[in-house]
């Protein structure tokens, strides 16, 4: 049988026919490759929704800044010296340079290296050099260094978005504020601090890590070496995501859909309630049998409580366009251009502000980076790898649909509550058709994006 | 640290414990000292001669033998930052233990690993080798240069950085008991790097 195909979406006029790109069960490959399309996600999506800049934590003190993206733009989060979150573009008013440099550190003022225009940071301008040499009203706002118009933090996680239309934070994360509540309440205080990261990169579209997020079909597969390996020193293979194998739909995980493009795996009803539970199946990880032993001899029975705090929580929690909390990361992708992508998996520290592990604080977290590192050496490097060869796949143009339809159409398998939250069982591709759908009315809407400059 | 194990490092990690990280800070602080450094030729030959070796087997895709290099208890680190930080603190591109630096090879091993099939091609050259004295006759310090070439797919990339080695002699053999490498590159975004750095 013969296809006739459409390899370049514009076939129909100008613009695109995202209705023809994104069908009920499968989207054009031009999704991955298109660089227009892209260009048209930078506003349409990265300007238009709320997109994670940074965490309250990288930036403790009034001064501190971050350098970040959104999207592309180049963007300071800091504190500033009044202790209000702001997101500046790092964008000189004068002749547009990059005003840091710095990927983090403390300042109350920026001054451009290229012609020492001074700004503080609020980002209004403090003074340019001779100033007799020009015949302007340097008050003028418009020589205030441009900012995210809105930047709302949700209990550390701090969001911008250009869109002026764009619901508040809390609406916006709906429901999987949920989650995020329950990630966040297994630990002291109901936080924690970001540390260093593993940060990859691959020759890919950022939607292909986002695809990939809430996915349980891949994993016995991509993650096969992953699973050999974390159990090859136990006679039943128990470790890690071993709860994949044999008939995981018929597990009582589950996936959800949010909403907004969030989605959501639950991982956890495949264990035991108890404390302990999630150590049980954490495979081999350095220093493991000696800070165990320890925290045994020092907690007694609290000592399960504090070995599930150096476990990976089994959660996948995505808040769309950029931000999952997979295990203990936070990671965030970083769309670089159509096809390149930056993965960023942010390690997360326990912090204990009332004392509630008083000395046992370090060796827990001492446990806990070491299980970070586990996934990104052993398991995401091969989802990467397999991210790139769907970008080069998708190099074969004519063939043009990439399919998401697992689970549709079976009766009974995919339900939605009262509140609209739809779900699935844990390897369909339900959560991808959804966040999908919320794409394409995005794309087809256009968003009300201002920058701010102080008055 | 306990050299006299009671327990298999290959199965179980219990010299991964504070006093290790106390070690491996302190010995990775303030070593390449001229007052330390080693001049004699033969010495630093020797160090060198370890060093082009370990590279051999690594671009010969002999891990098992590169394995063997190390002291039963030993530290395979790539700090994610230029300084290192306190590895109990912070999460490293890695910081494998016995198990773990096995666990890798185990994995590329399996046939399963994506991100190695096809196999990296790589050759890793090694220079600038100056050798340290420490305050135990029987541990240097070793810093050199280095630079991977890694041809995988269709492109041919490059990973420079430094390492610095802690050997330990015994049984009349220098043992590897700590390789930090230090990526010049380390707190970027890395594609794929799944080989043995």
């Amino acid at each position: 049988m013969l296809d006739k195909t459409h390899a370049t979406p514009g076939f129909n006029g100008p613009g695109y026919d995202y209705d023809y790109l994104v069908q009920d069960d499968r989207v054009h490959q031009s999704l991955y490759t298109d660089p227009a399309i892209f260009t048209a996600e930078m506003t349409h999506i990265f300007g238009a929704v709320w997109v994670y800049l940074a965490h309250e934590s990288q930036i403790p003190k009034n001064d501190d800044f971050i350098t970040a993206r959104l999207g592309l733009r180049p963007i300071i989060v800091l504190r500033d010296s009044d202790g209000v979150i702001r997101a500046l573009y790092n964008r000189c008013t004068h002749r547009g340079t990059t005003l840091c440099r710095l990927e983090k550190g403390s300042a109350h003022v920026f001054r451009c290296p290229y012609h020492g225009w001074t700004f503080n940071n609020t980002g209004k301008l403090r003074n340019v050099p001779w100033p007799d040499g020009y015949a302007t009203d340097f008050k003028d706002s418009k020589f205030n260094v441009a900012q995210v118009p809105r930047v709302e933090s949700y209990r550390g996680f701090i969001f911008g978005t250009l869109n002026l239309d764009a619901p508040s934070l809390s609406d916006y994360l709906g429901p999987v504020k949920g989650p995020i509540d329950e990630w966040l309440d297994r630990h002291p205080g109901g936080k924690v601090a970001i540390c260093e990261a593993n940060r990859l990169n691959y020759r890919g579209n950022w939607k292909l890590a986002y695809d990939n997020s809430c996915d349980g079909y891949h994993v016995v597969f991509s993650h096969r070496s992953l699973l050999d390996m974390e159990n090859r020193l136990v006679d039943e293979a128990d470790k890690g995501m071993s709860f994949y194998k044999g008939k995981p739909d018929q597990a009582p995980m589950y996936m959800k859909y949010f909403g907004h493009g969030h989605h959501y795996k639950d991982k956890r009803p495949n264990m035991e309630i108890k404390p302990g539970a999630m150590w049980a199946i954490e495979g081999p990880h350095p220093g493991m049998e000696h800070y165990e032993a320890e925290l045994r001899r020092r907690l007694g029975s609290r000592a399960d409580e504090a070995l599930d705090l150096a476990s990976s929580e089994p959660v996948n929690i995505n808040v769309f366009p950029n931000f999952s909390i997979l295990g203990n990361h936070i990671q965030v992708f970083e769309p670089l251009s159509v096809n390149e992508t930056n993965a960023v998996w942010y390690g997360t520290a326990v912090v204990d502000d009332e004392g509630i592990w008083g000395d046992s604080l370090p060796l827990i977290n001492a446990l806990r980076m070491r299980t970070q590192e586990g996934f990104p050496n052993f398991g995401e490097v091969d989802d990467l790898a397999n991210f790139e060869e769907i970008q080069r796949g998708l190099g074969a143009f004519e063939d043009e649909w990439v399919y998401m339809h697992r689970g549709m159409d079976i009766p009974g398998r995919i339900t939605t509550d009262e509140h609209g939250v739809i779900k699935a069982p844990a390897t369909d591709e339900m959560f991808m058709r959804e966040y999908i759908k919320e794409w394409k009315r995005l794309m087809q809407t256009e968003p009300n994006i201002q920058i701010k400059r102080e008055p | 640290m306990n050299l006299q194990t009671a327990h298999d490092p290959s199965r179980t990690s219990f010299y991964v414990n504070d006093a290790l990280y106390d070690d491996v800070i302190a010995s990775f602080t303030n070593w390449q000292r001229d007052d330390l450094a080693v001049t004699d030729p033969v010495e630093r030959d020797l160090f060198r001669r370890l060093l082009e070796e370990e590279a051999r087997l690594l671009d010969n895709d002999r891990l098992e033998d590169w394995l063997k290099l190390f002291a039963a208890e030993c530290v395979y680190w790539v700090p994610a930052t230029v300084t290192g930080g306190d590895p109990r603190r912070e999460v490293a591109i890695s910081f494998d233990d016995r198990r773990r630096m096995e666990d890798r090879v185990y994995r590329l091993r399996t046939g399963f690993a994506w991100s190695q099939k096809p196999k990296s091609r790589t050759v890793r050259l090694v220079s600038n080798v100056e050798v340290f004295r420490t305050g135990q006759d029987n541990v240097r310090m070793v810093r050199a240069n280095f630079q991977i070439c890694e041809f995988r797919g269709v492109e041919t990339r490059y990973l420079p950085g430094w390492a610095g080695y802690r050997y330990v002699e015994r049984n009349g053999r220098w043992e590897i008991q700590t390789r930090q490498i230090n990526l010049l590159e380390c707190d970027q975004c890395i594609r794929n790097p799944s080989i043995v750095i």
